[in-house]
């Protein structure tokens, strides 16, 4: 690639972030949601469901890492709809009939999605420190976990994109991406793999989301880390190659016809 | 020829949709695709515009090949879909903007060619309101601004005016208009025989993917035949005592006569029904309209 065509295509990548940022933060309901919603499921889990749980610890201090991953999977749902969108309305056959780069497009969408979920994820932090979350994390730890948290985040807004490209409508884009708002529920995030039935233990133990949660739960209130940092990581990183090879090729096939 | 396309096929699973087209569009003129709903116009605009593949044949566009050189043909194209490609969400004018930095003019070349657009549209007192409160009309003038921000040599417009009331109709004819003034090649597409009529050079009739004549209106009306005289008369028998003693085609009450359109002649058929002692109860003399043409020249393949 030229210089001119490398400065031209960051310019693109650029143009499309300011607009999935502009219409991200226009659209009201979703944002207000993707905030209150996961506050709303702690103070659940905390008040109500939290007493009958048994963790060893205070249970806040348990399920904060937790309602962390879960903010994100609803924020990659919302992704997953913006792209479905702009693919199902003529908006995509404007953009590509541009001299720009393809990727451009994904790429202003999967960075709205990050900047909206490290704003939702940094608000869920202040209000479960204002309800007694009281993390043992020095500025090493904490840049640690929300360094994993966002390569997270990348790798799950990446694979929604994906999902966005292929669903052929905005509303089947939300129903393809509701494993991401399930997945959570099925690992260590609310309550220990040890307490499920022993058919349901290896899915919760071996999934992608139980090391990323025991990873930022080992950083933020010091449970034992083991092999959980490596294995996140692994786990996010493979996930971010195979979204953005998938989204992108999805978007290439759907898109040359 | 600014645009060029030779034997252009296209099927979508075991469907043909375009059987072998030509077109020759010259530099600074508008042409006009005109057919009914699955013609194959919109698969035309998609393969010279580089989203869609041919099967076979090929298509250049300034010279640039569309399947070889698709980066270089989107440089100097635009196009406006069927449905407005705007974003709802944002502004008029960040939607311009947005698609002038897409075209790499420069922010402030961007912001620059936004305010003339919003001018030259009619949008400029919307500019800042989103565009989810904006009528029809004015979408469709704000799709078409934004075609126009790069200032493309060559503009393809897939039925610019579908579903636009009468009176944003004919806004979106002159801002056509305006654009053949400057020079612009035009290609559109249109179910209206109205529209080719009034704003195409060149008309291109199509149907069941292939074209079924080529030319200017004037000349595709004169291949059907000229103007004709209509007499509509009170009763079936006037009728038939007028087609013994006239040449023309009875439909209904109506008898329809083919005419060179000269006072003359117009002369001499009331002559004969005066001499025959018929009243029709109208006269009136037509011009083919386009419809006509269009059903003569597809009629056989309906039969």
């Amino acid at each position: 690639m030229s210089h001119q065509g490398a400065s031209a295509g960051l310019s693109d990548a650029v143009t499309m972030i300011d607009r999935s940022v502009r219409l991200m933060r226009r659209n009201v309901d979703t944002l207000f949601v993707s905030i209150l919603l996961p506050m709303l499921m702690m103070a659940l889990f905390v008040y109500v469901f939290g007493g009958a749980i048994n963790t060893g610890t205070e249970y806040i201090n348990y399920v904060v890492p937790g309602i962390l991953l879960l903010t994100t999977g609803y924020g990659a749902s919302n992704t997953a709809m913006a792209v479905a969108d702009d693919m199902n309305s003529g908006m995509i056959d404007r953009l590509r009939s541009l001299p720009i780069r393809s990727f451009a497009v994904l790429t202003g969408h999967v960075t709205a999605s990050v900047a909206r979920n490290a704003v939702s994820t940094a608000i869920v932090i202040l209000a479960s420190l204002a309800m007694g979350f009281r993390p043992a994390a020095g500025p090493a730890d904490w840049l640690a976990a929300i360094g994993l948290l966002l390569l997270y985040v990348l790798a799950l807004s990446w694979l929604a994109a994906g999902l966005g490209v292929i669903a052929k409508s905005v509303e089947s884009a939300s129903t393809l991406s509701f494993f991401m708002l399930f997945l959570p529920y099925l690992s260590s995030a609310f309550v220990q793999p040890e307490t499920m039935p022993s058919w349901l233990r290896p899915v919760s133990e071996h999934q992608p989301i139980t090391p990323v949660i025991e990873t930022v739960r080992s950083f933020l209130i010091g449970t034992p880390m083991g092999n959980n940092g490596w294995i996140a990581l692994a786990w996010c990183t493979g996930l971010l190659l195979f979204s953005v090879t998938l989204a992108t090729s999805l978007y290439r096939r759907r898109t040359s016809h | 020829m600014i645009v060029e396309a030779t034997r252009l096929r296209k099927s979508f699973g075991a469907t043909e949709v375009l059987t072998g087209v030509d077109l020759q569009v010259p530099e600074g003129s508008v042409l006009a695709l005109l057919g009914p709903n699955g013609a194959g116009k919109t698969t035309i605009v998609r393969i010279l515009t580089t989203l869609t593949r041919p099967d076979a044949g090929q298509a250049t566009i300034a010279g640039y090949d569309v399947l070889r050189e698709p980066a270089q043909v989107r440089g100097v194209i635009s196009l406006t879909g069927q449905y407005a490609a705007v974003d709802e969400n944002q502004t008029g004018r960040e939607n311009l903007v947005m698609v002038g930095r897409l075209m790499h003019l420069g922010r402030p070349a961007a912001r620059r060619r936004t305010a003339e657009l919003l001018e030259q549209f009619g949008l400029t007192d919307a500019m800042d309101r989103r565009v989810k409160t904006y009528s029809g009309g004015m979408r469709r003038r704000l799709d078409l601004a934004m075609s126009l921000i790069a200032q493309p040599r060559v503009i393809f417009l897939d039925e610019p005016t579908t579903g636009l009331d009468p009176a944003s109709r004919s806004t979106m004819w002159d801002a056509i208009g305006e654009l053949v003034r400057d020079g612009t090649t035009i290609l559109l597409t249109t179910q209206y025989l109205e529209e080719a009529d009034r704003l195409a050079d060149q008309i291109v009739l199509l149907d069941k993917g292939g074209i079924v004549a080529t030319g200017t209106a004037d000349a595709l009306k004169a291949q059907i035949g000229g103007e004709r005289i209509e007499l509509r008369f009170a009763d079936e028998m006037q009728l038939l005592k007028a087609t013994g003693v006239l040449d023309g085609i009875a439909d209904e009450l109506v008898l329809n006569i083919p005419s060179d359109g000269t006072a003359a002649h117009l002369h001499h058929v009331l002559d004969v029904l005066r001499d025959n002692g018929l009243q029709p109860e109208r006269v009136s003399s037509h011009r083919p309209t386009l419809d006509d043409v269009f059903l003569a020249l597809t009629a056989s393949d309906r039969s």
